[in-house]
């Protein structure tokens, strides 16, 4: 897998070196391959932390995105909006699981008292309320701020640099820089910190944890919290490219879903490189092949991913599990 | 023989009341009311495999827009009675269905569920390319029809389809459905295979989508590819979950559930139908983890064990 993919790269260092037109497509599909990065790594730390799959997280993003501009539209400058909405996406994603933890606390303890005896829905319930929270976050947005696309602005310049022949646009740079910026930045957390290692913990043992000191649910929301602040990060890149809108978030989700599945879900490397492929692939493709059309976009890059599936039905960094019977 | 002629009586009630509504409710009301039993047959269908089988699908919506294109491109090109499409999208739609679960029989969980999820996104996109067959963007016209008559033919095909289910999960096939969602091994210890029994299950699902897609293009006399989008899949899986997976009996909750409440929430707010819906969803499923038909087993099992033993 590691060869398949370093021979990728070569590949597209070659090309690049050859094409102008190559160098730049590649470097833009980085870029959005960055934003799909971000938000796969975003769905994967969810899922490790709680074994859910979060229809929600594009919207979460996109309601974030929102807040920013909102902030923005009282006058604050743009990197002081980018701060504090990283910071209120934290505080909402761990307010989401602490409140959805106390209110199964609350429920279960109110029907036992009334003698009712409550059965777990399992996964489906779980699935079906994200679905929920994904209707009710896009009619809120749409409420709130009006279903009309707005604009959002940059951080960075719009206009290109020239390197050799190549323009590359500054912007697709900068998206790039802070998407695997902040993926570097929690891998640091996760591998070199005492509560990124507590994290872990929790998430791959969470009674083992428990036993060891580890404050299981505290960690749970702390990983909800980081994701929120990755969809945020990504909501706040992609928006000046794709405007603001309610249901800005649908396309690129689902893209973050192809390359978190692509990578195998439990894999957080996997979900990055997976949506660079992902990105990549999807532009150049773009380019070249013209019976590729923009509404062929889409089932091409799920084409790959059930033909990647069938091969390895885990992903591509996926391992088997075993379990005894 | 208390409980058979109990449940005898709720069926006969059943019966009843869908017979005699359009006496009492506008056609207008009556072309929603159609629109239930469309859910009804996809939701059945949805059932057998998810509740039944255990295979989470986010994909059916694909299914009826197969069956839905099918009725459309038969009636409209080939001059077809628009009865005897439905039978062919039905066929149709296994045949599709046969084709998607087989390859899907090899994952499961969340890669499962993405993987159908592609397929409910694949099809409208290969619908709109496909424009010289399926019409692209602008759609295929067919006759219209009043809700009236939409009411009779709808309902119609939902009890046939109501029965079909019923006789395929009491016998054999139906056991071994349940055995494969329970445990894979036990199941081949006891002679079931299990990928042509998934396969099975997600082809008969698919074949009762595809009739429930002919009913939803009668009902709105057009086929256009946005009608069959992410949404319509996400709808029927709500359907599911709310009227319980594993049973028949919720399954009429599910569909009058996911068919009216945008009609209900319309009425309480203009503005915020969504917001309405999102927090109907979140609150039914917080709720009723395991839907109407597990509210049912808790409520009415115990309140005729108590009528056993008082009497």
């Amino acid at each position: 897998m590691v060869l398949l993919l370093a021979a990728a790269c070569v590949a597209l260092v070659i090309g690049s070196l050859v094409s102008d037109q190559f160098a730049e497509q590649t470097v833009a599909g980085l870029a959005t391959g960055g934003i799909f990065g971000s938000l796969a790594l975003a769905l994967v730390l969810i899922y490790r932390a709680t074994e859910v799959i979060n229809f929600a997280q594009g919207q979460m993003a996109m309601f974030t995105t929102y807040i920013a501009w909102q902030l923005m539209q009282w006058g604050i400058g743009y990197w002081g909006a980018f701060v504090l909405t990283l910071g209120i996406a934290f505080a909402g994603g761990v307010a989401l699981l602490a409140f959805a933890l106390g209110a199964v606390f609350v429920r279960d303890w109110t029907f036992e008292r009334m003698g009712i005896k409550q059965a777990g829905g399992g996964v489906i319930a779980v699935v079906i309320v994200t679905i929920g929270m994904l209707i009710l976050l896009e009619g809120a947005a749409a409420w709130i701020w009006s279903p009309e696309i707005k604009s959002f602005p940059s951080a960075f310049p719009t206009r290109p640099i020239r390197v050799g022949g190549v323009a590359f646009s500054i912007q697709d740079l900068g998206t790039i820089g802070v998407a695997l910026g902040s993926v570097v930045v929690l891998w640091v957390f996760f591998q070199f910190t005492k509560v990124g290692l507590a994290m872990r913990a929790a998430a791959l043992r969470p009674f083992a944890a428990r036993l060891v000191g580890v404050r299981v649910n505290a960690m749970l929301a702390l990983g909800w919290g980081l994701a929120a602040v990755l969809g945020a990060i990504a909501g706040l890149m992609i928006a000046p490219t794709i405007f603001l809108q309610p249901t800005m978030m649908d396309t690129i989700l689902i893209y973050a879903f192809a390359a978190a599945v692509l990578g195998g879900i439990e894999s957080p490397a996997g979900a990055v490189v997976g949506g660079l492929a992902l990105g990549v692939v999807l532009n150049l493709l773009g380019t070249y092949v013209h019976f590729v059309t923009s509404e062929l976009r889409l089932p091409v890059a799920l084409g790959m991913l059930l033909i990647v599936l069938l091969i390895k039905p885990t992903g591509l960094f996926g391992h088997r599990v075993v379990r005894k019977v | 023989m208390r409980q058979r002629l109990a449940l005898a009586a709720v069926l006969a009630a059943a019966v009843a009341v869908v017979v005699l509504l359009p006496l009492a409710i506008s056609d207008y009301r009556q072309l929603q009311a159609a629109g239930v039993a469309t859910f009804f047959v996809a939701i059945v269908g949805l059932n057998i495999l998810t509740g039944y089988t255990g295979q989470i699908s986010l994909g059916h919506g694909a299914f009826m827009a197969i069956g839905g294109y099918t009725t459309a491109i038969l009636t409209h090109d080939h001059g077809w009675n628009l009865f005897a499409t439905i039978p062919v999208a039905t066929v149709i739609a296994f045949v599709a269905g046969a084709l998607v679960g087989l390859p899907a029989t090899r994952l499961s969980g969340a890669y499962l569920a993405l993987a159908t999820f592609a397929v409910a996104l694949v099809v409208p996109a290969l619908v709109r390319k496909f424009d010289h067959f399926t019409g692209g963007n602008s759609g295929i016209l067919i006759p219209f029809h009043s809700g009236h008559w939409l009411y009779v033919v709808s309902w119609t095909t939902a009890a046939i389809f109501l029965v079909l289910a019923w006789l395929i999960l009491r016998g054999r096939l139906g056991r071994s459905f349940r055995a494969v969602r329970d445990s894979d091994v036990a199941a081949v210890s006891s002679g079931i295979n299990p990928t042509l029994t998934k396969t099975l299950a997600f082809a008969i699902s698919a074949a009762f989508a595809g009739a429930a897609g002919s009913l939803f293009v009668l009902s709105a006399a057009y086929a256009q590819p946005d009608e069959f989008g992410l949404l319509l899949s996400i709808r029927l899986l709500i359907g599911a979950a709310v009227g319980g997976l594993g049973s028949l009996w919720g399954v009429v909750v599910g569909a009058v559930f996911v068919q009216m409440l945008p009609v209900w929430a319309q009425g309480i707010s203009k503005q915020a139908p969504a917001v309405i819906q999102g927090l109907a969803v979140i609150l039914v499923m917080f709720l009723l983890p395991t839907g109407f038909a597990g509210l049912l087993r808790r409520v009415v099992a115990p309140l005729s064990n108590r009528i056993r033993n008082a009497s």
